[in-house]
């Protein structure tokens, strides 16, 4: 065909194989879940620090991010 | 790849948490400084707070610490939204680098912030029994992670369906179905009503427009910068080399 030959204006972009993102997406994703929980919840429910601490003090992020505060 | 990617990301989210400080502390704070003002004129909470003395000012709260809780939340959302989209590119068919970014964003947004939103609404403070912490926290943890599950499995579908109705067909299939399987996933989670019979619903009402629009600047922030700056990352790798000179 003709219209072989004509590069195509946008071609499906070659993916990043899986294998080179698992490592990334662990490291990464346990560390977010530990960065959101001490923004999101700590001090909440639960405490892994005694006191009221790091609550009080993200305590305006927490309330206008949408998270349940207290 | 990833890693250029990865950083990126937490830049990206780190741009689009300044853009949403700015957002917060214009529309957010002067509710949120309002709603605890009546909180302290409420006489229960006053003797809690008696018993247990605040380690923070309300100017730390409101400058460094909401800088430091918003900031946080962008450079981690960041991060995250970089892998996602790693992994998006190139499987969402012939999209370029900046409308994935685009998707993604509001794909995330809907799921991670307004979906609970629509249920669980933010409250400021001085609204929410402080004896249902535990019910609100877990129900609003659960229905984040549910909501990003069913959006999961409506991709799936979407591909699944894709060479049988056509791609337009298949998406509008596939968020209709998210619709559905969320909005039962919200009438099965109990009712929960924490709104004290006199607070006022105007100041209610700006509060939670305050925080929506909070979430929507950051989400618009992380990816619309995202994509041109992943964009450069992508073209230097997969670009043709260009003609020598003869």
């Amino acid at each position: 065909m003709a219209q072989a030959a004509v590069p195509h204006s946008q071609p499906v972009p070659v993916s990043i194989p899986v294998r080179e993102l698992i490592p990334w997406a662990v490291f990464a994703g346990v560390l977010a879940i530990v960065l959101l929980y001490f923004v999101g919840a700590e001090q909440g429910v639960t405490a892994l620090i005694s006191g009221n601490g790091v609550h009080e003090f993200v305590h305006d992020g927490r309330h206008l991010l949408g998270f349940p505060c207290h | 790849m990833v890693r250029n990617l990865l950083v990126r990301g937490m830049l990206a989210g780190l741009v689009a948490a300044v853009l949403a400080l700015v957002f917060a502390w214009v529309f957010g704070e002067p509710e949120l400084g309002r709603a605890i003002v009546l909180e302290g004129a409420h006489v229960g909470h006053a003797a809690e707070e008696a018993a247990e003395p605040e380690p923070f000012s309300r100017a730390v709260q409101s400058t460094v610490g909401l800088a430091t809780a918003v900031g946080v939340y962008g450079v981690a959302i960041g991060g995250v939204f970089a892998l996602v989209f790693a992994f998006a590119y190139g499987r969402l068919g012939a999209l370029s680098a900046r409308a994935t970014a685009a998707l993604i964003a509001l794909g995330a947004f809907v799921t991670v912030a307004l979906v609970p939103f629509l249920k669980y609404p933010a409250n400021p403070p001085g609204v929410g029994d402080p004896d249902s912490i535990r019910e609100r926290t877990v129900v609003y943890f659960a229905l984040v992670a549910g909501s990003v599950a069913l959006a999961a499995v409506a991709l799936y579908l979407r591909r699944r369906l894709a060479p049988r109705y056509g791609g337009w067909n298949a998406t509008l299939l596939a968020v209709a179905a998210f619709l559905v399987a969320v909005t039962v996933a919200c009438l099965l989670l109990p009712v929960i009503d924490g709104v004290p019979a006199h607070f006022p619903a105007v100041l209610l009402w700006r509060f939670r427009l305050a925080s929506l629009g909070t979430q929507v600047t950051l989400w618009a922030g992380v990816g619309l910068i995202f994509g041109p700056l992943a964009e450069r990352v992508l073209t230097s790798r997969y670009a043709p080399a260009p003609a020598l000179p003869a």
